[in-house]
């Protein structure tokens, strides 16, 4: 270990390596590992700031698990087996961020391949800048307009009406469906720049190889592009999984009213129930599962770890 | 089975440049068939006219008789193999070769049967468990080939795909190709810069340069009778020497190059008469010491630069005058003598080993 950094020092000098090691040090352990530390550690204390915080640090500060019994099975007077309505939203948030996930790989997947592989030159560029044009609005205006895109008086509505598609309008908000749009919409470049990366670098005789080989155009993407670009695609799903699930903005703007986010739980126990612990747990909760959850998708794909930053 | 290739004035444009211009060949089937030339001559281009990935901008491709216009390089019944073998990575050997199986749809068992039977055929038994990049370059090749013959073609495309090896293995790689075209019975379209392969290889060659077939033939006439200037500098080594035709009789040329007369054979089918401008070509092997002085022709003087070995031959590359540059080749038989530089020494050109051809371009040194 000490010779790795003499030698880094040697190869870098100085300035250079101590920016880079300062950097990596605050990115990492400062912005990340600390405040999770600090919020995994709270998630197993009691609540003593709002019941009496001249108990914290004292003989009774001690570690409890009430919050994580609280998820799972609710309050002790709970008639039901287990937290019906957290364990739900949790459940659906989980399931509704998969979707959004498999909806982007299914819009991205080919875009990313055409920018790759088949655009040239002019093209290219001008996808990538309507790309990449629209994210320079604000998130927040990018909600509201979804809702008078979507709202039951919406243009889409007033079209599909006008073109006597529908006789009724249909509520897309409260189906959840302008909810859904938003997400998939909002990580679109998070999946196709990882997916681009990928495929880009796949070798254009290869291609031409399964053609020449007589194979059609879908089973060339089956078994030459996608396994090929499998480490960009699962980069791209883990991000947009991640975000998706954790998203609270667009749920709050856009979401119907009768279905929560997880996330919202958790907002809720840390700003309306000013219970710091129990939103730490709800958090920690959120993260661990969604964690699982990609390690066991990654497992399943068979895609290592190490694949992903490539 | 092996069809006929026919390539009927065949022109491919790409916006303001022609890659290739009027080609019309017939290759034979069961034909182990190369295009020779130097890289940008366009015979890549012709190759991928052949396999379907470039339409002809003219003419057209018939294969076995059938006009290919417009059958995509999937349903043609060509393979080919790319200058970088293009195998999939992420695939195994026996999944590599029965790619074109799997596409045809059949059963696992029968791949697996088959990918045997082909690893068999080029030399490569009990290696299908393996990953691509678990093998040496040599053996990529010959997974190519197996990949390629799988799709049982009737022409097989090879587009450089000896040039990354080594020089032994290359040299190795020849005769195995040859004796799997054989074995294989099939069609061989080559394409290579390396006249070396080209003429080891094939049963006849098409010289191409800036996207027009300059000779076809075998590989001893293409050499030894080169149709044009650039053939015979293009193809294995050659003297050059720049003058005017003073003398034609029936097959015999005289040329008065500025330093001296050497008297040349005219090459088949080409006409000069007197005062063209012509080149008469000496191969380093077709240049002597003069033994007897009086009786002979084509003698020139000329001062020694550098002596090199290569083994089976010794080269010398010599100044003539008004400092032409001359380069004889001599077997080493044991008994050669080694010059120092700046020894004048006078050299003789066999008459019947020269040949005068029209001035044209030459290849590029």
């Amino acid at each position: 270990m000490i010779i790795w950094f003499q030698k880094f020092f040697e190869r870098n000098g100085v300035v250079l390596s101590l920016y880079m090691l300062i950097v990596t040090f605050i990115w990492i352990v400062v912005m990340f590992v600390l405040p999770q530390i600090f919020m995994f550690d709270f998630s197993f204390r009691f609540n003593w700031t709002q019941i009496d915080p001249s108990k914290i640090g004292g003989p009774e500060d001690i570690y409890t698990l009430q919050h994580y019994k609280f998820l799972l099975f609710g309050s002790p007077n709970n008639p039901d087996p287990f937290n019906i309505v957290d364990v739900s939203v949790f459940a659906r948030t989980i399931l509704a961020a998969v979707f959004v996930t498999l909806f982007d790989v299914i819009l991205c997947y080919p875009v990313a391949y055409y920018l790759a592989h088949v655009a040239k030159g002019g093209v290219t560029r001008l996808m990538m800048l309507s790309l990449v044009v629209p994210f320079w609005i604000n998130e927040l205006l990018r909600a509201f307009a979804f809702r008078i895109l979507f709202g039951e008086e919406g243009t889409i509505n007033n079209i599909l009406l006008f073109l006597g598609i529908l006789n009724q309008p249909i509520d897309f908000v409260r189906e959840n469906i302008a909810l859904y749009t938003g997400l998939g919409y909002a990580y679109i470049l998070l999946m196709i720049f990882p997916i681009y990366n990928a495929v880009e670098s796949l070798d254009r005789n290869q291609i031409e190889a399964a053609r020449d080989l007589g194979s059609p155009w879908w089973r060339i993407h089956w078994r030459v592009v996608i396994p090929y670009a499998k480490p960009g695609i699962t980069s791209g799903c883990t991000m947009v999984f991640m975000l998706s699930a954790g998203a609270l903005a667009l749920p709050q703007i856009i979401g119907g009213p009768s279905s929560l986010w997880f996330t919202q739980i958790i907002y809720q126990w840390f700003n309306t129930g000013s219970n710091w612990p129990r939103g730490s747990a709800y958090a920690v909760s959120l993260l661990v599962i969604c964690v699982i959850f990609v390690l066991l998708i990654m497992k399943i794909f068979k895609v290592k770890f190490g694949e992903i930053g490539r | 089975m092996s069809a006929d290739v026919t390539l009927e004035n065949i022109t491919v444009k790409f916006d303001e440049f022609t890659a290739v211009k009027n080609a019309d060949i017939t290759i034979k089937g069961g034909e182990f068939f190369s295009f020779l030339g130097p890289s940008g001559c366009g015979k890549t281009t012709l190759l991928r006219a052949i396999s379907g990935f470039q339409e002809p901008s003219e003419g057209l491709v018939r294969i076995g008789g059938k006009d290919m216009t417009g059958i995509g390089p999937n349903k043609r019944p060509t393979a080919l193999i790319f200058q970088n073998l293009a195998l999939f990575p992420l695939m195994t050997v026996w999944e590599n070769i029965a790619f074109s199986l799997e596409v045809k749809g059949v059963s696992k068992a029968e791949r697996m049967k088959r990918a045997d039977e082909l690893l068999e055929l080029v030399a490569l038994p009990g290696q299908g468990g393996k990953m691509v990049n678990e093998l040496s370059g040599g053996q990529r090749q010959r997974v190519a080939v197996a990949r390629a013959l799988a799709a049982e073609p009737e022409v097989l495309l090879l587009d450089e795909p000896l040039s990354a090896l080594d020089l032994k293995l290359r040299q190795h790689m020849r005769t195995e190709l040859r004796e799997i075209q054989q074995r294989a019975g099939i069609t061989f379209i080559y394409i290579t810069h390396d006249q070396g392969e080209a003429l080891t290889m094939s049963d006849r060659i098409a010289v191409m340069r800036e996207g027009l077939i300059e000779q076809v033939g075998e590989g001893t006439i293409v050499y030894d009778n080169p149709a044009t200037a650039f053939v015979a500098s293009f193809v294995g080594e050659n003297n050059a020497f720049h003058g005017t035709v003073t003398k034609v009789i029936s097959s015999k040329v005289v040329v008065n190059t500025d330093s001296c007369e050497l008297e040349a054979y005219l090459a088949e089918g080409s006409k000069l008469s007197v005062g063209d401008k012509a080149i008469v070509f000496a191969r380093p092997e077709a240049i002597s010491f003069v033994k007897r002085k009086n009786s002979a022709k084509n003698v020139i003087n000329t001062e020694v630069v550098h002596q090199e070995f290569e083994g089976h031959f010794w080269h010398l590359i010599l100044k003539g005058p008004k400092g032409m540059k001359i380069k004889m080749s001599q077997i080493n038989d044991g008994s050669t003598q080694v010059y120092d530089e700046g020894t004048k020494i006078q050299v003789q050109i066999d008459p019947k080993q020269a040949i005068a051809l029209a001035i044209g371009p030459l290849a590029a040194e």
